[in-house]
């Protein structure tokens, strides 16, 4: 298996995409913004078919539109409390704008048909060439890096925000970075696993980690851990059976490792009721 | 059919516009869908945005999508999928809603369903080897080919759950402003709370046979966030709500007729310049009221 160049380098990417969406999304689980990071993956779509219509890297058009749009929630946050229903409407604008810039770029080609666009939506981890995979890994470790190194000040921050402030850590401002760092990491793993499916690798085993333990910095490494391995036995399963496609196979494991996690909470907190 | 006419651009007599577009059969059965459709979702939506389930609801009108995946799998008609899938999401999402362990706990589940769901219909398609334009029309819709049985069956569904929500309304409008003062009246809060993800998935399999799954959010979402932000009474914010999608869906359909660009993004575009122009300008409005307080106050 290792000897297909595309097979080793979807793993190495994969890596280091699971790592940064396991270590951001534990902190988008414990704000309770997984709806922004929802939100972001709509994004990422129509930046990507934007870039694929003026001609410029998708990867670029990605980053731009995922930084940008994490920006705007960013500055809705300040503002006011950005509810649901503002992050829903803006959205869902993104999402219009994608579809028109996918009618454009279908209209373009005499070809004609949407590969593009269902490339953005659903991903394409065995397509990724030598050097996106460099860039995968590079930007990953260097998210994953900026994570951790404002892990403590944001934990508190998420925890407490309102003695967080009085005791002078930038809660404003924490929120911001990770709104942007949240963009860069949907950017990168959209070409994994597409702009539709980046939730799942997002949230479960984030909420995996957050199930099976409340301590902070063992909850982190479970999450990291958990979404590197959704990743590897995805990439596995979809080359062992050629008919799953491997964006599926991913977003399977990982959301099985949240039922599992789910399962034995349930189970541990059901005996402790029954020890007491 | 005179072909070039349907490419013909707007011409300076909006009453011969009109007559044209009503020329089409096709024409009118997609208005007609439109406007069944947009009373629809501009009424649930405005319950949704009031429980604040927006997350839940765009994870529903998701769901639409191998629901729709699965049925033609099979070989079943499109819609039984829609129907199905989207009752069948609306269980876990209730039972996470109702356990009220925590915020952060409910979103990645939430999250986690909508992953599954997405992961699901990517394995339909792909296995389906259906042609790629199919799966362009499941997650984006189309306006055009809709039969009158079509729109006889999308009627039936939409009055039978406004009928339904009609006759919940009352008690669930107070369940989701103050759900304990509720219980404590004897108001069954967990039992409405899945009744009502019933409903919204019965709305959103019915719309997304129409708007294309990733599409029905904006018209579930954005005229019911218009109509909460312009008024507070209940009756006036469901009815303005309801006319709001409808007025988008319309012109939305009617632009889309005359240009070459889909109908999801001028329904989209549309409502959310409505929602930003509110939104800008009630709070301009809300500052020169304090200012006015302000100069009164001294």
């Amino acid at each position: 298996m290792l000897a297909h160049e595309f097979m080793r380098n979807a793993l190495l990417a994969g890596t280091g995409i699971g790592l940064a969406c396991g270590l951001v999304g534990y902190f988008l689980v414990l704000r309770a913004q997984v709806f922004a990071g929802d939100a972001l993956s709509h994004v990422a779509f129509t930046g990507g078919l934007a870039a694929a219509v003026v001609g410029v890297d998708v990867l670029a058009g990605l980053f731009a539109a995922t930084v940008a749009g994490a920006c705007a929630l960013g500055l809705l946050g300040e503002s006011s409390r950005a509810d649901d229903a503002t992050i829903g409407s803006l959205f869902a604008w993104s999402l219009g704008l994608g579809v028109l810039f996918l009618s454009i770029f279908v209209r373009g080609r005499s070809a004609g048909n949407g590969t593009a666009g269902v490339r953005v939506l659903f991903g394409s981890i065995f397509g990724l060439d030598t050097s996106a995979v460099r860039t995968a890994v590079l930007v990953t470790l260097a998210v994953s890096g900026l994570l951790l190194a404002i892990a403590r000040p944001l934990l508190f921050a998420s925890l407490d925000p309102d003695v967080a402030e009085a005791r002078g850590t930038p809660v404003g401002a924490l929120a911001f970075a990770f709104l942007v760092l949240l963009g860069v990491v949907a950017a990168e793993a959209t070409q994994a696993v597409g702009a539709l499916l980046l939730l799942g690798l997002l949230a479960a085993p984030a909420g995996a980690a957050h199930r099976l333990t409340t301590r902070p910095y063992r909850g982190l490494t479970v999450s990291g851990l958990l979404a590197v391995g959704a990743v590897w036995v995805g990439l596995v399963a979809s080359y062992e059976v050629s008919a799953l496609p491997p964006s599926s196979a991913i977003v399977f494991a990982a959301v099985g490792s949240y039922l599992l996690a789910l399962a034995v909470s349930t189970v541990r907190s059901r005996s402790r009721a029954y020890c007491s | 059919m005179p072909e070039a006419a349907v490419f013909e651009g707007l011409s300076w007599d909006p009453l011969a516009d009109l007559d044209r577009l009503l020329s089409y059969p096709f024409m009118v059965n997609a208005l007609e869908a439109g406007t069944i459709v947009a009373v629809l979702a501009g009424v649930t939506g405005w319950f949704m945005v009031l429980r604040g389930q927006a997350f839940a609801g765009h994870t529903l009108s998701l769901v639409a999508f191998p629901g729709a995946a699965a049925a033609s799998l099979v070989g079943l008609p499109v819609a039984v999928g829609y129907f199905a899938f989207c009752a069948l999401a609306a269980l876990p999402l209730a039972g996470v809603g109702g356990q009220r362990r925590s915020l952060s706990g409910e979103s990645a589940a939430i999250g986690s369903v909508q992953a599954l769901a997405l992961g699901l219909g990517f394995l339909f398609v792909s296995l389906y080897h259906g042609l790629l334009t199919g799966l362009d029309s499941l997650l984006f819709g189309t306006f055009l080919g809709i039969t009158e049985t079509q729109v006889l069956a999308l009627l039936v569904v939409a009055a039978v759950s406004l009928l339904l929500l009609a006759l919940v309304a009352r008690p669930l409008v107070f369940a989701s402003v103050d759900a304990d003062v509720a219980r404590a009246s004897g108001v069954p809060v967990r039992l409405l709370g899945l009744g009502f993800l019933l409903l919204l998935g019965l709305s959103v399999a019915e719309t997304s046979q129409i708007t294309g799954a990733l599409l029905v959010f904006a018209l579930l979402v954005t005229p019911a966030a218009t109509a909460h932000e312009l008024t507070l009474r209940p009756v006036l914010g469901v009815a303005l709500s309801a006319a709001l999608a409808l007025a988008v869906t319309w012109l939305g359909l009617a632009l889309a007729y005359f240009s070459i660009y889909p109908v999801g993004f001028y329904v989209t575009t549309l409502s959310f310049g409505l929602y930003a122009v509110v939104r800008v300008g009630r709070r301009a409005g809300r500052r020169r009221g304090a200012l006015r307080l302000a100069v009164e106050a001294s």
